[in-house]
């Protein structure tokens, strides 16, 4: 047994983590920033900071994740960083000579407090900052919320950078994807293409971290939202925000600074989900659902209904980031399986906890929902009543392999399979391959455990 | 290429450059301050008649912004040196990324079943989660209770504590922390000031571990084991399942091993390992303090020995033999080695041809650059570059030049624990007489050669390369294999070369050993010889001149 300590006695705690759902702030806040081209991310801490959030994401997406750090030392945590963050960014732009510096901090630098802004305009007074060139910012204390809460902190602080209004409204619409992966907003941009909207999404890590092999090395990438599209977002019709937790905070800033108005949605993940994001998209922007989209939404559903005898009933335990976890409970149920475990790593809040409920009301079992919790917890549900179906991220692969459940890897990080980066969740197509992976992962066990008499051909 | 009229005395090169001009290229585009510092990090070897060579600076502080390959001291503390151990409940202390990034990526592989009470934790994450509220009014309170929570939810049989950045920023004091709830729960409970910010790279983090586990946990257990040849190995983590290769190879000689730090190793192990006569080190870096010090308060030698390569294993195995001095040991041990031989020569026999000639450069850890050397001149390859991540200058230079090391602000910090013969426990293994006798054998103790007298002339020589750097020496000397770690796997790769890590292994392994041997000259084969690297142009990029329209007749 690999979690050969986990038992069913439930015991409270209130101190103790054990196997967490989520991880700190500047990784995502590191993600977003990647999303922006021609961006070089700095961790604002010790360079274990650094070391371990390129590790982990170049884990995931099996591509270069380039980042800086100001490598604190034992005296730049007594006297602050800010020698540290002035030479690291004449260093960067001597050396590396990127576009843009995306400072985010750590939970050693928030606890010494130091100023960002101050230091970034020391660095622009002492001309270290070179002309056309840009260092942003974004405060991610580790010790606040989760990776989505770096992230919504670093896509709010290209809003607060970059966004500016000329007061001549353009037919543009503003896309805040989301903690998705590069794949899904490729498709979501894809989506809006389709209806012949122009769009500008941020941050974009499309054609960043899935990028070609070509022999020749860039450090930054052809991929990635462009400063000036960044700009122009103060002057689109509209924002449509997917999933609360990770974009609200750039939405309403872009409100509030440039007067455009925004849509928040759920992640479009799923038949419902979609439709919601294609009829907003279709409403802002005055178009018409082109045939090609409806298309894509009937072979989704085609394949739901063909198929739907061996989602019924499912009992199912998913483990992610609430954005995720919310939408695709939703869609679970949707197609009439049953999500009875849900545990989100980050705290989202009440009125989160209360979407949850609503979405898994109809659900006719027990439903055990834990936001905050961790996989220690979801194992332990498990070991009292077993489920059909496991998703969440790869750490979620010791508990389907000690307790024998078929696997759906969905979420950060995945460490073991490759796909996720190029072949999208959302939208219809990301419908059908969730569905996919699902069946996979359900018919395969099927076969498996089908004794010689009643194996079957056709499924 | 530069001028070489100004070299009277034999000329350096570097595949067919100079030397000293690929470094000037690495050091171009720095502002001066940086290239004046990494000057002093980038050398060209030159081995005297003496084996003395250049001096470099090393264990120097990381500069901002020049984007590295270093970790910190946490990560050489708990994900490094006590990761390993599965039956300790490693608990990290501050806010959940640390704890979260160094849960089962190091691949420490461990078989449980091999202690009596089969308890392993290596596959749980255990963290405080500190709260903006603990930053504020201290977490203390916090750590006790998760302690607390441990102990009732795992019954472990010790506890360990590790500090992150802002625990020592708001000055919680783990340790008390720890002898409190020590006493209360009646299992052993210590704790690591591990900070990341402390040192400069995961360096201090292995001394900081070093010296815990010394003071809490060696020489808790008298118990002396059965056998004949009781040895530790230090500095062997089972990556791939490396200790298991050479457990198995130990256990065909008849040398038993009391302890490994840290691969596959229980705490049990460690409170016993002063009752084994002779710790054999692997990794100097991140373990030679233990080694030290166990001499110092118990009597047991050290010796450095490698068992990555061969050629290095047999050299080990003999070493070991000879320091026992015992002729059923020393026959046994060649038995061995003509036992296992012959597999290893004639998989190398195979894959030469292919491998022959090919160019290797090596930018990892403390003691992986330096070793894996042995496996590539096995395979006719050439070692270009090669430096380390974290080491130190007795690493490149070796041990005779540690009295002339500075020791800078950063290194003053990290405690030096004070040892001294200990009244009751120890017995020196073997008398001076013995030990100078041995020395003239050939048997060298407390030594390490280090990395650059094994190195060719010319060769550049690069401590904490950056990844500029990283970048210039592939475009300049186009190796064929560029050996380090994930962060630089794929950017290396984008430039067509492969990049073989040697960290994690790619998720492969053993490579220690003989049958690990044969298992790297298989991947580095497989490696420098895919087709894949082959297809970076399509074919309208080989041929973009549009012709006349194809007919299909």
């Amino acid at each position: 047994m690999l979690l050969r300590h986990t038992t069913k006695d439930i015991k409270e705690r209130s101190a103790l983590t054990v196997n967490p759902a989520k991880t700190c702030q500047p990784i995502g806040a590191m993600y977003a920033s990647l999303g922006i081209q021609g961006c070089l991310p700095h961790s604002h801490g010790s360079q274990g900071c650094y070391a371990y959030h390129r590790s982990a994401l170049t884990r995931h997406y099996k591509e270069p994740v380039i980042a800086a750090t100001s490598a604190f030392t034992e005296g730049a945590s007594v006297f602050g960083g800010q020698a540290n963050l002035l030479q690291a960014i004449d260093n960067i732009f001597t050396v590396y000579n990127p576009d843009v510096i995306a400072v985010h901090t750590t939970c050693l630098s928030e606890t010494i407090g130091d100023d960002i802004p101050q230091i970034i305009n020391k660095a622009k007074a002492d001309g270290k900052i070179p002309d056309g060139k840009y260092v942003i910012h974004a405060n991610t204390p580790s010790y606040v919320g989760s990776h989505i809460t770096g992230f919504s902190s670093m896509t709010k602080a290209m809003v607060d950078y970059f966004s500016s209004s000329n007061g001549q409204r353009q037919k543009t619409i503003n896309l805040i994807p989301g903690y998705v992966e590069p794949s899904d907003m490729a498709e979501i941009k894809r989506i809006a293409g389709e209806m012949g909207i122009s769009s500008l999404m941020f941050p974009d890590t499309s054609r960043v971290l899935n990028g070609p092999m070509t022999g020749h090395y860039r450090m930054f990438p052809a991929g990635g939202s462009t400063i000036k599209d960044l700009e122009s977002t103060g002057n689109s019709l509209g924002t449509i925000a997917m999933g609360r937790t990770a974009s609200l905070a750039a939405a309403r800033a872009l409100d509030a600074k440039c007067k455009v108005p925004y849509e928040m949605i759920d992640l479009p993940i799923g038949l419902h989900a979609t439709d919601i994001f294609v009829d907003s998209l279709r409403k802002m922007a005055g178009v018409n659902v082109p045939e090609s989209l409806s298309l894509e939404r009937g072979q989704l559903l085609d394949v739901i209904a063909d198929m739907q005898q061996y989602f019924y009933g499912k009992r199912v335990a998913l483990v992610g980031d609430p954005d995720q976890v919310l939408a695709l409970t939703k869609f679970l149920v949707s197609i009439d399986m049953c999500p009875v475990y849900l545990v989100t790593g980050s705290a989202a809040g009440k009125k989160y906890q209360k979407a949850l409920e609503e979405a898994t009301n109809d659900v006719p079992h027990e439903v055990r929902i834990k936001v905050g919790g961790d996989m220690f917890l979801l194992h332990q549900w498990i070991k009292n009543q077993t489920v059909d179906l496991l998703i969440g991220n790869t750490y979620v692969k010791y508990i389907a392999k000690d307790e024998d459940i078929p696997f759906v890897r969905y979420g950060f990080p995945i460490f073991d399979r490759i796909g996720h980066s190029y072949f999208p969740s959302v939208g219809y197509r990301g419908g059908l391959r969730l569905v996919e992976k699902i069946l996979d992962a359900i018919l395969d066990r099927k076969d498996r455990d089908s004794t010689d008499i009643n194996f079957e051909l056709v499924l | 290429m530069a001028d070489q009229n100004e070299k009277p005395e034999a000329i350096m090169e570097l595949d067919g450059l100079d030397p000293e001009a690929v470094k000037a290229d690495l050091l171009r585009v720095y502002p001066i301050k940086v290239a004046r510092k990494r000057s002093k990090q980038i050398v060209v070897n030159d081995v005297g008649h003496c084996d003395e060579v250049p001096v470099i600076s090393a264990n120097a502080r990381t500069i901002p912004g020049l984007i590295g390959q270093r970790g910190c001291c946490y990560a050489g503390c708990k994900g490094v040196v006590l990761g390993p151990t599965r039956d300790i409940v490693n608990i990290t202390h501050g806010p959940i990324g640390c704890g979260f990034y160094s849960w089962l990526t190091r691949r420490n592989q461990t078989d449980p079943d091999a202690s009596e009470d089969r308890h392993n934790f290596i596959t749980y994450c255990f963290s405080t989660d500190m709260q903006e509220e603990e930053i504020i009014f201290g977490g203390e309170r916090k750590l006790r209770k998760a302690i607390q929570e441990a102990y009732d939810n795992f019954k472990p049989k010790a506890i360990a504590v590790f500090a992150t950045c802002p625990v020592g920023l708001i000055g919680d004091d783990i340790h008390s922390v720890c002898r409190e709830m020590k006493g209360k729960l009646g299992i052993n409970i210590f704790g690591f000031s591990c900070e990341g910010y402390k040192g400069v790279s995961q360096s201090a983090g292995h001394h900081i571990a070093n010296n815990q586990i010394f003071k809490h946990v060696v020489g808790l257990d008298d118990t002396v084991q059965k056998g004949n040849y009781k040895v530790n190995l230090l500095g062997e983590y089972n990556i791939g399942g490396d200790a298991f290769e050479i457990d198995r190879i130990f256990e065909k000689c008849g040398i038993s091993i009391v302890a490994t730090y840290s691969g596959n190793s229980s705490i049990d192990a460690f409170a016993n390992s002063h009752t084994a006569d002779l710790n054999l080190i692997m990794c100097h870096r991140s373990i030679n303090y233990v080694a030290e010090m166990m001499e110092k308060k118990y009597g047991l030698p050290w010796i450095k020995i490698n068992f990555i390569g061969a050629e290095a294993t047999a050299g080990s195995l003999r070493k070991i033999a000879k320091y026992f001095g015992d002729q059923k040991l020393i026959d046994r041990v060649e038995e061995v080695i003509a036992e296992e031989m012959p597999e290893v020569e004639k998989a190398c026999k195979e894959i030469r041809p292919r491998t022959e000639g090919k160019k290797a450069m090596l930018f990892v850890g403390g003691s992986r650059a330096h070793h894996y050397q042995a496996l590539f001149n096995e395979l006719g390859m050439k070692v270009l570059s090669a430096g380390y991540e974290f080491a130190h200058r007795d690493d490149y230079e070796g041990r005779k030049v540690m009295s002339s090391i500075k020791v800078d602000a950063d290194s003053r910090n990290i405690e030096e624990l004070e040892v001294s013969a200990d009244p009751n426990q120890y017995s020196p293994r073997k008398s001076s007489e013995e030990l100078k006798k041995l020395e003239e054998q050939g048997v060298t103790f407390s030594d390490y050669e280090g990395m650059m007298p094994t190195m060719k002339n010319g060769t550049l020589i690069i401590d904490d390369i950056s990844q500029f750097e990283t970048d210039a020496m592939i475009e300049i000397l186009k190796p064929d294999i560029f050996c380090a770690g994930i962060k630089e796997k794929y950017s290396v790769q984008k430039h067509g070369i492969p990049l073989k890590q040697l960290h994690s292994y790619d998720y492969g392994g053993p490579y220690a050993g003989f049958k690990g041997a044969v298992n790297f000259y298989k991947e580095i084969d497989r490696m420098v010889n895919s087709k894949v690297w082959g297809y970076m142009k399509a074919p309208w990029e080989k041929n973009p001149e549009l012709t006349a329209t194809y007919a299909w007749d």
